[in-house]
C-alpha cells in the first residue's frame, strides 16, 4: 500500500498568476497572427511597408484636397506644386454624376424622395421578423409610386398598371382551386385586359395629377444604376424561381424552353445583348417606333439576371434531400402547395448566399450600360465630364467617387446576406 | 437568286442559305422602310418639331454638355445650325450622345437626321455604308503624341513601341498601314475613349498615343505639364471630319450642306453673329450678302426653307470663324491655330461654293 503513497501531496491552492506578458492581450495576438513564424514575420514586414508608403502618398493628396474651384487649371494653381487633390469636380459635377446631366435640376427631389421611399418599401421584406405585416402594402405599392416619381406624367398610368395587376391578382386567386398553371395564365390575361382597356382611357386623361414628365433618356448617373440594379434583380427572382422549376420540370416542353433559355443566355456576354438591345432593335422595329432604350436595358439585363439566378436556385433545389418531397407528397399537397410551404422557402434559404453574389455582380455590370451611350455614372464620367475643358485630366476623384458609391452599396447588400443567414439559421451547427 | 442556287444544293445547305435569305429579307424590308420614312426627313423633323442630331459622348472642344447639361463644341454648332435654319430655334434639338461604334447604327436607322461627331470622311462610309458626307467642318490629320523622355524625334523611330489606339475607328487602320509601309512593328493597346486613352497614356500603358491632332492637342493641354509631351511632326492620314446624313434622301442632304456652307461663306464675306442682324435688314451694296442673307432671290424657296435660313443659323452660331474661335481656336484652353481650316483666301482649305 505504502508503494501508492505519493511522496508530496499539496494540501493547498497555489494563488492564480497573471499568465505571462507575452502570452495576453496585444502582444499575443501580435504573436499569434503577424510574427507566427520567419514567413510571417516578413510578410508582415512588407505589407507594413506597403500600407505606409500608401498612406503617406495618400494622405496628402486626401487632405491637401482642394473643394472648391471653377476648374482643374484653377486647382492646380492653388496647390502651386504641392500634391493634393481636386474634389472641386465633385462639389461642381455632383448633380451630373448622381442625376445624369438632362434630368431638370428642380425635380431632383423627386428621384431622392423615391430614393428615400425605397428603404421603407423594401424594410419589411428584408426585416419582415421586425416590422408589422402591414408595411408590405406599401411595398406593394412601391414600384407604381416610385414611377409616378421619376418619370412624371399622369398619374392615371401607374394607377392603371396598379388596377391591372390587383384584376390579375384577383383572377389568380380565384381560378386557383382549379389549377396553378391555369391560374398564372388567367391572371397574366386578365391584367392584359384591364390594361388594354386602360390604354384607351388614359390617353384622355393626360393632365390628371400630372407631374411634369422627363424623358428616359434624359435620365442617368448613379441614378440609372440603381434603377437598373434594383428594378433587374427584383423582377429576375420571380422569373428566375419560375426558370428553376421549369428546369427540373418533368413536362418536356416547358423544360425544354427553360433549358434553352438558360443555356442561351449564360452563353452570351452580357455586353452582346445590350449591343442588341440598342443597336439591332432599331432595325427590325418599324421605323418611327420609340421603344424606350431603359425598357429595353431593363428586359435585357433581367433576362441575363434570370439565368444566372435561376441556376442559383437550382442548385439550392438540388441540394433538398429526397425526403422533403416525398414529405410534402405525402402530406397530401400538389405542387404549387408543395413548392410554396416545403421546398421552396428551404432551398431560397441555402441559395441566399448565391442570390446575393449575382445580384451584387449585376448591380456592378450596370455600368456596362455606358457603352452603348448612356450616361451612367461611369458613362457620365467617360463622357461628358472628362470631354469637359474644365476637368479633362480628373480622374482619381471621379473614379474614386464612383467606387465609393458603389462599395457602400454592395457592402451593404452583403452585410445584410450575412445577417440574414444567421437569422434563418436552423440547423444547430 | 439566293434561293435558286439553294435548291441545287444539299439539304443542309439549302437550310441554312434559306435561313440566311430570310433573315436577308427582314433585313431588306426594314432597311426599306428605313428608307421609306428617310425620304422626307425634312417633313419629319418639322413635324417632330426637334432635330435628332448625333454626336460625341464627349470629346473637348467638339462636343460635351456644360455644367447645366447645355450642349456645346464645335460640332455640336453644326446641329444647333441646322435646327436654327430650319426651325428657327438653335435649341431645338435632340441630342443624342453615340460611340465609336454605336454612330452608324444610329444613323442608318433613323435614330439621328444627322450625325455630326468627328466622323473622317472616307469612301467605304461614303459608299458601303450608305451615308453621304455633305462637307468638311474640320480638316485633321492622325498624329503621335510622345512623352519627351523617350528621345523620339520622328515616327518613323517608333518601332517596337506599344500605341495606344481607339478601336472602330479610321485611326486604327491608319495606324497599321504606317508601320506596314515603314516595316516597323507596334504593339496596340486598345481603348475605348479618348479620356481613356489619356488615361493610360499617362500611366505609362503605352508609349505613344495616338488620334487625330486635334485630340492630341487638347488631350496634351489637360496634362499637369504638358511641356513634358511632344506631338511628333509626321502627319500620317488625312483626316477629313464633317456631317454626315443617310443615303436616299437628297433634299435633307443639301440642307445640312448648305447651311454648312452658310457658315463657311459668312466668314468669307465678314458676316458675324453681332452684324448678321444689320445686314439683313435691307439690301446691301454685295450681292452675294444678299442672296445669302435673302434679301435678294430666293434661295431659300430651293431648298423648301424660307428664305431667312442662312440669317437665322449665323445669329444663332456665328460665322465659321467665330465657332472655331469660340470652341477649339487659340484662345481656348485646346489651342488650335487655324492652320489646313483657315480660308482659302488665307491659304487654307475651306471653300464654300458660291451662294448663287
Amino acid at each position: 500500500m505504502s508503494r501508492n503513497t505519493p511522496a508530496f501531496v499539496r494540501s493547498r491552492m497555489l494563488p492564480e498568476s497573471p499568465p505571462p506578458v507575452a502570452d495576453t492581450g496585444a502582444i499575443r495576438w501580435l504573436r499569434e497572427n503577424l510574427f507566427s513564424s520567419v514567413g510571417n514575420t516578413i510578410l508582415t514586414l512588407v505589407s507594413a511597408y506597403v500600407v505606409v508608403r500608401i498612406l503617406f502618398w495618400a494622405a496628402p493628396w486626401f487632405f491637401n484636397g482642394i473643394w472648391d474651384s471653377p476648374s482643374l487649371s484653377a486647382c492646380r494653381e492653388m496647390l502651386d506644386g504641392r500634391t493634393g487633390a481636386c474634389f472641386a469636380v465633385l462639389t461642381e459635377r455632383w448633380n451630373q454624376l448622381l442625376y445624369g446631366f438632362k434630368y431638370p435640376s428642380e425635380l431632383y427631389w423627386r428621384p431622392t424622395l423615391a430614393f428615400v421611399l425605397l428603404f421603407v418599401a423594401i424594410a419589411p421584406v428584408l426585416f419582415i421578423k421586425y416590422l408589422p405585416r402591414q408595411m408590405l402594402v406599401f411595398t406593394g405599392l412601391y414600384p407604381f409610386i416610385a414611377y409616378w416619381l421619376i418619370w412624371g406624367g399622369s398619374v392615371t398610368v401607374p394607377v392603371f398598371a396598379l388596377v391591372g395587376v390587383l384584376a390579375g391578382a384577383v383572377v389568380y386567386r380565384r381560378v386557383l382551386t382549379v389549377s396553378a398553371g391555369v391560374a398564372v395564365l388567367a391572371g397574366i390575361i386578365a391584367a392584359m385586359v384591364v390594361w388594354w382597356a386602360a390604354g384607351r382611357v388614359t390617353a384622355s386623361m393626360e393632365g390628371v395629377f400630372a407631374l411634369e414628365p422627363v424623358a428616359s433618356r434624359d435620365m442617368g448617373g448613379f441614378m440609372i444604376n440603381l434603377m437598373l440594379g434594383v428594378i433587374c434583380v427584383s423582377l429576375s427572382l420571380p422569373f428566375g424561381i419560375l426558370l428553376a422549376l421549369g428546369r427540373r420540370s418533368s413536362m418536356p416542353i416547358i423544360k425544354w424552353i427553360c433549358v434553352m433559355f438558360i443555356e442561351f443566355i449564360r452563353g452570351v456576354p452580357l455586353i452582346t445583348l445590350l449591343f442588341v438591345a440598342n443597336v439591332v432593335l432599331a432595325y427590325f422595329l418599324p421605323p418611327g417606333t420609340n421603344f424606350d432604350l431603359i425598357l429595353r436595358v431593363i428586359i435585357m439585363i433581367t433576362m441575363f439576371a434570370s439565368a444566372y439566378i435561376a441556376e442559383v436556385i437550382r442548385g439550392g433545389l438540388a441540394a433538398l434531400p429526397r425526403g422533403q418531397y416525398e414529405a410534402a407528397d405525402s402530406l397530401g399537397l400538389d405542387y404549387a402547395q408543395a413548392m410554396q410551404f416545403v421546398i421552396l422557402p428551404q432551398a431560397l434559404k441555402i441559395s441566399i448566399p448565391g442570390i446575393v453574389n449575382v445580384a451584387v455582380g449585376l448591380f456592378k455590370d450596370t455600368t456596362l450600360v455606358s457603352i452603348i451611350s448612356i450616361f451612367d455614372i461611369v458613362g457620365m464620367i467617360r463622357g461628358p465630364i472628362l470631354a469637359s475643358t474644365e476637368w479633362n485630366g480628373v480622374y482619381w476623384e471621379l473614379y474614386g467617387f464612383a467606387a465609393l458609391l458603389f462599395f457602400i452599396t454592395c457592402y451593404g447588400i452583403s452585410q445584410y446576406s450575412q445577417w440574414l443567414e444567421r437569422q434563418l439559421q436552423t440547423d444547430h451547427r | 437568286m439566293a434561293n435558286k442556287t439553294a435548291f441545287r444544293k444539299s439539304d443542309n445547305q439549302e437550310e441554312v442559305n434559306m435561313n440566311k435569305t430570310v433573315f436577308l429579307g427582314a433585313l431588306t424590308v426594314a432597311g426599306l422602310a428605313a428608307g421609306a420614312s428617310a425620304a422626307a426627313t425634312l417633313d419629319d423633323v418639322k413635324a417632330r418639331g426637334k432635330l435628332n442630331c448625333g454626336v460625341n459622348t464627349g470629346l473637348v472642344g467638339f462636343a460635351a454638355p456644360d455644367a447645366n447639361g447645355v450642349w456645346e463644341g464645335f460640332d455640336v454648332v453644326v446641329c444647333r445650325a441646322v435646327a436654327a435654319a430650319v426651325l428657327g430655334d438653335a435649341n431645338a434639338v435632340e441630342f443624342v450622345p453615340t460611340t465609336a461604334k454605336t454612330r452608324f447604327t444610329a444613323l442608318s436607322s433613323g435614330e439621328v437626321d444627322l450625325l455630326s461627331r468627328n466622323t473622317t470622311w472616307t469612301f467605304s462610309r461614303d459608299t458601303d455604308l450608305k451615308f453621304d458626307f455633305v462637307g468638311v467642318n474640320y480638316y485633321d490629320g492622325q498624329g503621335f503624341l510622345v512623352p519627351k523622355a523617350l528621345g523620339v524625334s520622328s515616327a518613323k523611330e517608333l518601332d517596337g513601341a506599344t500605341v495606344c489606339i481607339q478601336t472602330g475607328t479610321t485611326t486604327e487602320l491608319n495606324l497599321a498601314d504606317f508601320f506596314r509601309s515603314n516595316n516597323i512593328s507596334y504593339e496596340p493597346v486598345p481603348i475605348e475613349t479618348n479620356a481613356e486613352g489619356q488615361q493610360q497614356y499617362l500611366a505609362g500603358a503605352c508609349d505613344a498615343y495616338t488620334t487625330d491632332a486635334s485630340g492630341l492637342a487638347s488631350t496634351r493641354a489637360a496634362f499637369e505639364n504638358p511641356g513634358d509631351h511632344v506631338i511628333l511632326p509626321e502627319i500620317i492620314s488625312k483626316e477629313p471630319l464633317g456631317p454626315l446624313v443617310r443615303h436616299g434622301d437628297n433634299d435633307w442632304g443639301d440642307i445640312v450642306r448648305w447651311t454648312l456652307n452658310a457658315l463657311i461663306t459668312a466668314e468669307e464675306l465678314g458676316i458675324t453673329s453681332a452684324n448678321v442682324a444689320e445686314l439683313a435688314s435691307a439690301r446691301g451694296s454685295n450681292p452675294e450678302i444678299n442672296r445669302l442673307l435673302g434679301t435678294e432671290g430666293d434661295l431659300g424657296a430651293m431648298i423648301g426653307l424660307d428664305n431667312e435660313w442662312a440669317r437665322r443659323a449665323i445669329a444663332a452660331v456665328g460665322n465659321y470663324g467665330e465657332v472655331f474661335e469660340k470652341n477649339i481656336g487659340e484662345k481656348t484652353p485646346i489651342g488650335l491655330s487655324r492652320g489646313l481650316n483657315a480660308q482659302w483666301t488665307n491659304g487654307g482649305l475651306l471653300y464654300a461654293p458660291p451662294f448663287r
